[in-house]
């Protein structure tokens, strides 16, 4: 059985589309589990948080979702995550993980822009996928760059490196990269805590925006960003998924005392 | 509630503070609505005077209670158990300040009765007492719950508030054949409601004060539910 949110009772529910489902997900490096048997929904149009101390497994469940773990030996999947509307299994071992990426686009903790010019960097995806025209490609640049909220602030220097771009403005542009494939789920790996509070708000602000477009899984070391923009949390600790609801509810009043415990601050 | 220690030991001293500090207040209020119920029955207008003075002190303690909900939720930016407790504490307090109004009414009544010299007639002045005890002790009640943070106690003094709204329309019936039967009542019967209405008010905000609990220890807010809706809530466990 697939874990469900527990709505509130009395709410009004609208039946969620799934974007992915995740399904007694195991994960092991080698013979350490990092991941016991989890399940959980990705509703579709909706952001959701993963929360819980270090260690507990958020960053590993992230990366289960465009296999990046796969780089390295030794580690081994049990379960599935499903990809919706298809319902393929990204982990399974017959999918290129190159097309994955394509779907599922990932930001990371420190802004990582190739060390090229803006244009490229934003580009680099639609090249990959065999995009050759220039006169395309400057158009799918532009809008991504838009839907990253950074158009009007690069459009003079699309020519430059990108690293000269300050740290919000060079996350902003991972974000462009990521969107620039037409991605259907972003995963975001504390894509702020490496940012002033306004670069942060600048990206917590775009989240928003871009959730409407696109599904959204996002670690955050940060309880009040989960609180701010997301619709749904989840709380891990040692692996497991302790709790799974709307995040108000998560929030006001979780119905797990570790989840208690860990948001007020309690965790021992 | 289960509450374990916070990391941070501070937040635990502030969030203790803050509960003592609001059933302090809560005792103040007690006692200034004892004293404003002795000196209507018994003219004791030095008493009035004193219920007036400690009005201050509640009002004061409301300001300084805003404070620490302020100053707690900008630093310590609380959730969950702790976001209830701070929510509850303050809508609490704001009804523990009327009380205190509603007491002082109560107080300044009792003056204005007694300096006019109306005609007074002991039953009316016997059902006042009776009610004003009712109150009393669903504010010390609802206090009760609020220290030890109990729902089950909590949904008793909600109940309990249809006791009192039944003691007002009693009184108000019972007002209105007096002042029928001999017009000369007809002033120190109107002041009596106005103190008959100041207990019925008071009944109504310990009621508050109780969902308040509810609402601190399950998370439902009760405050314009049905009793069974209240039970409902009360016997989610945790």
């Amino acid at each position: 059985m697939p874990i469900e949110a527990v709505e509130q009772p009395g709410a009004v529910q609208s039946p969620l589309a799934l974007k992915a489902e995740v399904r007694d997900l195991s994960f092991y490096y080698g013979d350490f589990q990092g991941l016991k048997n989890l399940s959980l929904p990705i509703y579709e149009g909706r952001v959701t948080a993963l929360i819980g101390p270090s260690g507990c497994g958020k960053s590993t469940l992230l990366r289960c979702f465009n296999r990046i773990h796969d780089l390295y030996p030794g580690n081994r999947y049990e379960g599935s995550i499903t990809l919706h509307p298809e319902r393929i299994d990204i982990l399974d071992r017959a999918i290129d993980p190159m097309d994955i990426r394509m779907r599922i686009g990932m930001v990371f903790q420190k802004p990582s822009p190739f060390p090229t010019t803006v244009f490229e960097n934003v580009a680099y995806g639609l090249r990959l996928r065999g995009l050759r025209s220039r006169a395309l490609l400057s158009e799918r640049v532009e809008q991504a760059l838009h839907a990253a909220a950074l158009w009007d602030e690069v459009k003079d220097r699309l020519t430059q490196d990108a690293s000269n771009l300050s740290g919000g403005q060079q996350q902003r542009l991972c974000i462009a990269r990521a969107l620039a494939t037409d991605p259907e789920l972003l995963l975001f790996d504390e894509p702020t805590s490496a940012l002033d509070p306004i670069a942060t708000a600048s990206i917590e602000e775009l989240v928003d925006d871009l959730k409407k477009r696109v599904s959204i899984l996002i670690v955050t070391h940060n309880m009040q960003q989960a609180a701010r923009c997301s619709d749904y949390t989840a709380f891990m600790y040692l692996g497991e998924l302790v709790e799974f609801g709307p995040t108000e509810q998560i929030f006001l009043k979780p119905s797990k005392k570790q989840t208690e415990d860990y948001i007020t601050g309690r965790f021992g | 509630m289960a509450a374990g220690e916070h990391t941070i030991k501070q937040y635990d001293q502030e969030l203790e503070s803050l509960r003592g500090r609001t059933l302090q207040m809560g005792g103040l209020v007690e006692r200034q609505l004892r004293m404003a119920i002795d000196c209507f029955e018994h003219a004791d207008l030095r008493k009035a005077d004193e219920v007036v003075e400690a009005d201050e002190k509640v009002d004061a303690e409301e300001i300084e209670l805003a404070r620490l909900i302020l100053n707690l939720i900008v630093r310590r930016q609380p959730a969950a158990n702790d976001l209830r407790l701070i929510m509850g504490v303050s809508r609490a307090v704001t009804d523990l300040e009327r009380i205190g109004d509603e007491a002082t009414k109560i107080a300044r009544a009792a003056r204005w009765v007694h300096e006019k010299d109306v005609v007074v007639r002991t039953p009316r002045i016997r059902d006042i007492r009776v009610s004003g005890e009712v109150a009393l002790s669903m504010l010390r009640g609802a206090l009760d719950a609020f220290a030890r943070l109990d729902p089950v106690a909590a949904a008793e003094i909600i109940r309990e508030d249809k006791g009192v709204d039944e003691q007002f329309r009693l009184i108000l019936r019972q007002l209105i054949t007096f002042m029928m039967e001999d017009p000369r009542t007809i002033t120190g019967s109107l002041d009596t409601v106005w103190v008959a209405k100041a207990i019925e008010r008071i009944g109504d905000h310990s009621k508050n004060i109780a969902s308040d609990v509810i609402f601190i220890a399950q998370g439902e807010d009760v405050r314009h539910a049905s009793l069974e809706e209240v039970a409902r809530a009360v016997s989610q466990t945790n």
